[in-house]
């Protein structure tokens, strides 16, 4: 970590002069390249990828660690082109800078569905690529990391390769065209050996080729097998370095607590009682509430607790009731958000009618390790470590806070105790920048109580769908689904200061593209006022989307007589998605009858992957249990297939945590939850045994971390209605089932 | 008033108040940051060390509770050249996602195991669920607990 910030400190002082490389955007039509962020004398950068130095190659991998194995996919990618071998790989981070930006997270905003691959929608996304690299987007998040690097960081390995092989052709008078490469070293006809850290140096001098020709799939030795993560021998042997766990000389810990309500005013506030606490130093105003720093984590917290505020009430609805009413009266036309699929003429039904209200709670992220960040402003320059999504958002955030030029803040962004959405929020950053700035020279880490975090989430809103639907001859006459929720972009625009154009696609993700031959198929989405703030939270609005949809289809094949997997099979126009049903068919023996438990099947494609999911639940004496869970989906490519189905698995049982416990709810304006005890994710003996399988159509390769989370729900409430007959139309589930 | 007690084998005197959590006289007092804060409240277990040979949450320990008494972290238990049976099944068994409640759970599982060397399915669940893990690692937690069982009955 040092050394990265040594070396991102001498280029942001230079102001980025030396361009080496940049090549890794050669396969893109967008030619002009940003600088190479690791570009410096006497080090072999290259491309903003690739970094040889006499001490091994390190792999830059520019996408967050959350937790989802992605730095180990980003290393592969470049490391199967340069013939590195696995043991001999490295990772950094790498600093916040324009060359890592993601095309991908922009791609999937456009209007067409991603089973579209038409001319039209190809073009689109195309165009997409401009506007994201002068935003410099760089971003984790929306199951982007994979298809964004797919292309680029395999080429920025294969031109690293041919940039040491031509440096070995010059040292050793030879012919390139005679030398190979193997095991990270390049190979002369004669058996001689250079390893490529002897060659760095010479290698960054030469002149970047043109990107050649990517190995072919068949040629992969690292690509498509279970790698072992990168991580994890660090994360399982406590030697992994989070946020918190930044230990410098005259360390300070602090704490923050702020307004409740939140968003509201901090009128005054009385610190003398716990400026009287031991080992509490200092009280420091943050405008909405305060930090306070001590010789220990425990001692801030309890400062912070000693605290005697006067707050301003809460801008928005009190409580969760009203917040709830406040949605249920926007389904007008006033409020329409968008309808982006219309087809037929859902208002017209001669078969078998049905309808419905649905309903989903606020949810909060409650990542296992709280907000926290550690800063350190020294003579007018700012170092924070943060676990963030953002980095290039993180900097500018914590310049602004500190009232520092950006280019005086060097950004170290650490592993995160997962993100799930939430660290692409920069309110911990800020605050650390904050107290760091009001403590020169003394390096302070911030951590949030469980408590704060979980009063001061970014949360996934609320919402209620209007679905209207019939049935004729075994299969669905119309369906018409409508969705109401505050919108995340609305209040993400206002938080980092972007225009936001449009409708909020995020409100009928999940819902609008689902490849379902339906004749009559409405989605439509109505935007209601704006409540808490609201942002990323795993699967964004497939989260509560996929409940929606999935669920009517159950209702709707129930309605026409006919099995939910059979009726979904029937209709599914889409031959990947076809697939993954198929599969979880098979997997779970959907069909054979069993003594006291049920099967429940969903479906949701999202961020372009088709995902199914089949939960078995049995009716024990102790409530309900969920018995075995099998999940299928098509990633187009799998890079890691043990990863993969880390990821699937890990996201089914954050959509099952939210669907039997997770609600967050307001009283007098505040977060009624406090932590894990009444905020409580699924324990280890609540979790099923899950299986998971992975299809290659062979199209377009997808990212994973997001799919798995939404068809979850709605399997379980579809096993939960075959096995009691009892339909649940709103979560969590457990108001209305006792779970074993 | 300093507390003297012995962390990972070695004495450590720790200068912070008696009733300071031994999470923190942990994490803040001797730098050993391995050991996680959760939730502060033994909702979570990320903070789970052992205590004379016994799994304890670390921030319901007071650093007076521990004086004179034995504290294994993680970073006691094995290290990246040294690692514990535990350790070594995570890794086979690729566990970890985030990371972050790991230790705790590594720590609950390593206590488990000096307790019970044959743990059923059922006695794996019922002691590693005081521990959550919010990336859902549970089905690889339950096989790297039965895994790290055979190899220590091997040893």
């Amino acid at each position: 970590m040092s050394r990265l910030g040594t070396i991102a400190r001498r280029t942001f002082l230079i102001g980025s002069a030396a361009i080496l490389g940049g090549v890794a955007f050669g396969t893109y039509a967008y030619r002009k390249p940003h600088p190479n962020p690791i570009a410096g004398a006497g080090i072999g950068a290259i491309t903003p990828y690739v970094l040889i130095d006499p001490q091994g190659v390190t792999i830059i991998t520019p996408r967050a660690e959350m937790g989802q194995g992605i730095q180990s996919t980003l290393a592969a990618l470049v490391a199967e082109e340069l013939d590195l071998p696995w043991n001999q790989v490295r990772v950094m981070h790498g600093p916040p800078a324009a060359a890592y930006y993601n095309r991908g997270m922009l791609e999937e905003g456009v209007p067409f569905a991603p089973t579209d691959e038409s001319w039209l929608a190809e073009t689109a996304r195309h165009a997409m690529a401009i506007p994201a690299k002068f935003l410099a987007l760089q971003i984790t998040g929306g199951s982007t990391s994979t298809p964004d690097a797919y292309e680029k960081m395999r080429a920025a390995g294969a031109v690293a390769r041919v940039a040491l092989i031509q440096a070995a052709a010059r040292r050793l008078g030879v012919s390139a065209d005679t030398l190979r490469t193997e095991a990270g070293a390049v190979i002369a006809a004669d058996g001689t050996r250079i390893p490529y850290t002897d060659l760095a140096v010479e290698a960054a001098e030469s002149d970047l080729p043109a990107v050649p020709p990517l190995k072919a799939r068949a040629d992969w030795t690292l690509l498509g097998t279970s790698l072992p993560r990168i991580d994890m021998v660090e994360k399982s042997t406590g030697t992994a370095v989070f946020a918190g766990d930044i230990r410098l000389p005259g360390m300070r810990f602090a704490t923050v607590k702020m307004n409740p309500a939140i968003g509201a005013a901090m009128n005054s506030y009385d610190a003398s009682a716990a400026l009287q606490l031991p080992g509490v130093e200092q009280v420091i105003d943050l405008g909405h509430g305060v930090a306070v720093v001590a010789n220990s984590t425990w001692a801030a917290i309890q400062g912070a607790n000693a605290v005697i505020f006067d707050w301003a009430a809460a801008s928005y609805p009190a409580t969760t009731a009203e917040m709830r009413a406040q949605i249920g009266a926007a389904f007008t036309a006033d409020t329409l958000n968008a309808t982006p699929r219309n087809e037929g003429d859902v208002t017209k039904s001669s078969g078998q009618t049905w309808e419905a209200e649905y309903h989903v709670p606020t949810l909060t992220h409650a990542t296992m390790e709280p907000m926290q960040a550690t800063a350190h402003l020294h003579d007018g320059m700012l170092d924070i470590w943060v676990g963030t999504q953002a980095p290039g958002f993180a900097r500018a955030a914590a310049a602004r806070a500190a009232g520092i030029p950006e280019e005086n803040v060097t950004l170290h962004t650490t592993l995160m105790g997962g993100g799930f959405g939430r660290r692409t929020e920069v309110d911990a950053t800020v605050y650390a920048a904050q107290v760091a700035a009001a403590i020169p020279g003394t390096p302070v880490v911030v951590t949030w109580s469980r408590e704060e975090d979980m009063a001061h989430g970014m949360f996934r809103p609320m919402a209620t769908a209007r679905i209207k639907g019939s049935v004729i001859d075994g299969t669905v006459e119309s369906l018409d689904l409508a969705i109401c929720a505050p919108s995340i972009m609305e209040t993400f625009a206002e938080r980092f200061g972007v225009p936001l154009a449009g409708p909020d696609s995020t409100l009928s993700q999940g819902a609008w593209e689902q490849p379902y031959g339906f004749a009559n198929y409405r989605v439509t989405t109505h935007r209601a006022p704006r409540t808490v703030p609201h942002g990323f939270w795993r699967s964004v609005g497939a989260s509560h989307n996929g409940f929606f949809h999935e669920s009517a289809v159950d209702e709707l094949a129930h309605l026409a007589g006919v099995d939910p997997l059979e009726f979904r099979l029937r209709q599914i126009t889409h031959e990947p998605s076809r697939k993954v049903l198929e599969a979880v068919a098979e997997m779970s023996s959907w069909g054979t009858p069993r003594l006291n438990r049920a099967l429940g099947v969903a479906f949701c494609l999202s961020f372009g992957v088709p995902t199914a999911e089949v939960i078995e639940v049995e009716d024990t004496p102790d409530g309900i249990r969920l018995t075995a869970a099998w999940a299928a989906v098509d990633v187009g490519t799998a890079l890691d297939p043990r990863n993969i189905e880390a990821q699937v698995s890990g996201a089914m049982v954050f959509g099952l945590s939210a669907a039997i416990n997770g609600q967050i709810t307001f009283a007098g304006g505040h977060v009624e939850q406090q932590n894990y005890w009444d905020y409580a994710p699924l324990r280890l003996h609540q979790c099923p045994e899950i299986q998971v399988r992975i299809l290659e159509s062979g199209g377009k390769i997808r990212g994973i971390g997001e799919p798995g989370t939404p068809p979850a729900a709605p399997a379980l409430a579809n096993a939960l209605f075959a096995l009691t007959g009892q339909r649940a139309r709103e979560l969590p589930l457990d108001a209305a089932f006792s779970f074993a | 008033m300093p507390t003297t007690l012995t962390v990972n084998g070695a004495s450590a005197t720790v200068d912070l108040p008696g009733d300071t959590p031994l999470l923190w006289a942990l994490r803040d007092g001797l730098n050993l940051t391995g050991t996680k804060y959760g939730c502060g409240v033994a909702a979570c277990g990320a903070c789970t060390v052992m205590v004379d040979g016994t799994a304890l949450r670390s921030c319901q320990t007071t650093l007076a509770d521990v004086a004179g008494a034995s504290v294994m972290t993680i970073e006691g238990l094995g290290s990246p050249a040294a690692l514990h049976a535990v350790q070594a099944a995570w890794i086979e068994h690729q566990v970890a996602q985030c990371g972050y409640c790991q230790s705790g759970q590594i720590m609950q599982a390593a206590s488990l195991l000096a307790e019970n060397p044959s743990p059923t399915p059922q006695d794996i669940d019922d002691a590693m669920d005081g521990n959550l893990c919010r990336c859902g690692t549970y089905p690889r937690i339950r096989a790297a607990v039965q895994d790290a069982a055979n190899r220590l009955r091997e040893v």
